[in-house]
């Protein structure tokens, strides 16, 4: 895992080394400075041309706690990071909150009331929501004053409603659960006992994946919506070619990826473990 | 269900030949402006009015159509390639091969795609021309897109390499590229092809959000992503519901594609 999210890291300096315009500096157009002082920023900036020298000591110092600083915002990056977490942190997950009550919710119900109006509507809803780009619901959440949050939720929820619908439609035409509705076993029985402990694996490790698309989200969320998280800055560092900013911010948004994926692997796993 | 698959893929079909044939139906070019109407409501002259810079919005619909119709495919062409070069290779040469395949696609799916994809897209020129912009585009959809695809070619060739009528014809002398073209691909083939349209909705849609984000085609050239661009300037969608137009064809194309790709499709 942390080598992948090493491997992520000097992915994307690499990408913005090598990167058209990559060598421009605004600061030299500044007639404010003197030859001497553009000669001491093209000197300091020297070190982002070698890649693998530039991600060593990145790394080196990272290890220490010193993530380098920002060339745009001109703000240690710690620092940036820090200021920033908590709106991601919480867009995440108040919008997946929001997306697996409302996809669960539907899923399950449509399971549970077997009324194929009910099912159609929440079909539609997230085949709707699945074919609108993520960009537009972030324009629309303006003009309607929806929150953040429900913009990620909107984003996130089609997905996920998707997955489980297919997964309790599977579950529902085994043979098992067949036989137990013929014998006329209650159907929230048949969705307490054997359906949701068959899909209990499947679902946590979706929502491991479930991160990763709601992180994803944050970016035209907070850019459109102008909420100064993560997802905000990755798209100011992008656009300014910050080297240190966007190495700290693909190695931290891989990690979170990463870890999220893997905890989900392991709940599934132990869900397995516990029903064997 | 069939029948709704047919009338999904008469829609494609219906708005990619009205969309193809642009440079006959459309009342005006995409860069024409009309500078005494600019942002008019819509009209006899201008279907769905004009934009703020006095353009027809019904001809920049009709050729962002085109571009978007054209140009997804071409990504998804782009991505399945690479995915059947790195995964259904890999795939079937197994082993190493196999796992490094494995580990350098995780490695694109850890990144989230969007994420991904505005870091690169910003990284490469954004001042160009707008062929140059919107060739890059779609050319970067294609490049990165292929991880989903060569994860699942990946899998089907390595059971394809186990596969008893694989194993018969190594017995009977065939190796090496040979046997990959004869045996193994046309047998990739259906997933193959499978990858390929579940690719194009999702380019389409990635490209509608760089245009968002203003990191699509550049202007005067249209697309459905610089087209949603003009949602910014929405007042009320009481008041200009005929922005929305673009909005709904995307809508319209995406689910139609959703439609014609059956559940057994998207499930591969």
């Amino acid at each position: 895992m942390l080598a992948t999210a090493l491997v992520a890291g000097l992915l994307a300096a690499t990408l913005v080394r090598f990167a058209p315009g990559f060598d421009a500096d605004e600061s030299a157009l500044d007639p404010g400075l003197r030859q001497e002082s553009i000669q001491a920023l093209q000197q300091e900036r020297s070190g982002e041309k070698h890649i693998f020298a530039f991600y060593r000591s990145y790394l080196r110092n990272a290890l220490h706690g010193d993530l380098g600083s920002s060339r745009s915002l001109e703000q240690p990056v710690r620092s940036l990071l820090h200021d920033r977490w908590r709106v991601t942190a919480h867009l995440v997950v108040v919008g997946l909150f929001l997306a697996w009550t409302l996809a669960l919710g539907l899923a399950l119900s449509s399971a549970l009331l077997q009324w194929s109006p009910y099912e159609l509507l929440g079909t539609t809803l997230s085949g709707t929501a699945l074919c609108i780009p993520a960009g537009v619901f972030a324009l629309l959440s303006v003009l309607l004053r929806i929150p953040g949050e429900a913009v990620v939720a909107c984003i996130v929820y089609p997905k996920i409603h998707r997955y489980t619908r297919n997964l309790v439609t599977r579950i529902y035409h085994q043979p098992y659960i067949l036989s137990a509705r013929s014998r006329g076993v209650n159907r929230a029985r048949i969705l307490l006992l054997h359906v949701l402990p068959m899909i209990g694996p499947q679902l946590a490790a979706l929502a491991g994946i479930s991160v990763g698309l709601a992180v994803g989200a944050t970016v035209p969320v907070e850019s459109l919506l102008g909420l100064p998280g993560l997802g905000q800055l990755a798209w100011q560092a992008a656009l300014a070619r910050d080297l240190p900013l966007l190495v700290s911010l693909t190695l931290a948004i891989t990690l979170v990826t990463l870890l999220a994926n893997c905890f989900g692997d392991v709940i599934a796993e132990a869900i397995r473990t516990n029903e064997a | 269900m069939k029948s709704i698959r047919r009338f999904a893929l008469a829609i494609l079909l219906a708005v990619a030949s009205v969309s193809l044939a642009a440079d006959w139906i459309s009342p005006a070019n995409y860069r024409t402006q009309y500078r005494e109407v600019p942002n008019a409501p819509p009209s006899k002259q201008h279907v769905l009015g004009t934009d703020s810079l006095g353009r027809d919005r019904w001809a920049r619909l009709l050729y962002g159509t085109r571009v978007s119709l054209t140009l997804a495919p071409a990504a998804a062409a782009i991505s399945t390639l690479i995915g059947v070069l790195l995964g259904g290779i890999s795939g079937y040469l197994g082993g190493v091969w196999a796992r490094l395949a494995m580990a350098v696609t995780d490695l694109f799916l850890s990144l989230p795609w969007l994420f991904l994809l505005i870091t690169v897209r910003a990284l490469l020129p954004l001042n160009v021309s707008p062929y140059a912009s919107v060739s890059i585009t779609f050319l970067i959809l294609g490049l990165l897109g292929w991880a989903a695809s060569a994860r699942v070619l990946c899998a089907t060739a390595l059971s394809l390499r186990n596969s008893s009528f694989v194993l018969q014809a190594r017995a009977s002398g065939l190796h090496g590229a040979r046997l990959f073209l004869v045996h193994v691909l046309p047998n990739l083939k259906p997933v193959l092809l499978a990858q390929f349209w579940i690719s194009i909705p999702v380019f389409i849609l990635s490209e509608a959000n760089l245009g968002i984000l203003g990191l699509g085609v550049t202007e005067p050239l249209p697309s459905w992503g610089s087209l949603l661009r003009e949602l910014e300037s929405l007042l009320s969608l009481h008041q200009e519901p005929w922005k929305l137009a673009p909005l709904l064809v995307l809508v319209l194309v995406v689910t139609s594609f959703q439609l014609v790709l059956s559940n057994e499709e998207i499930a591969t």
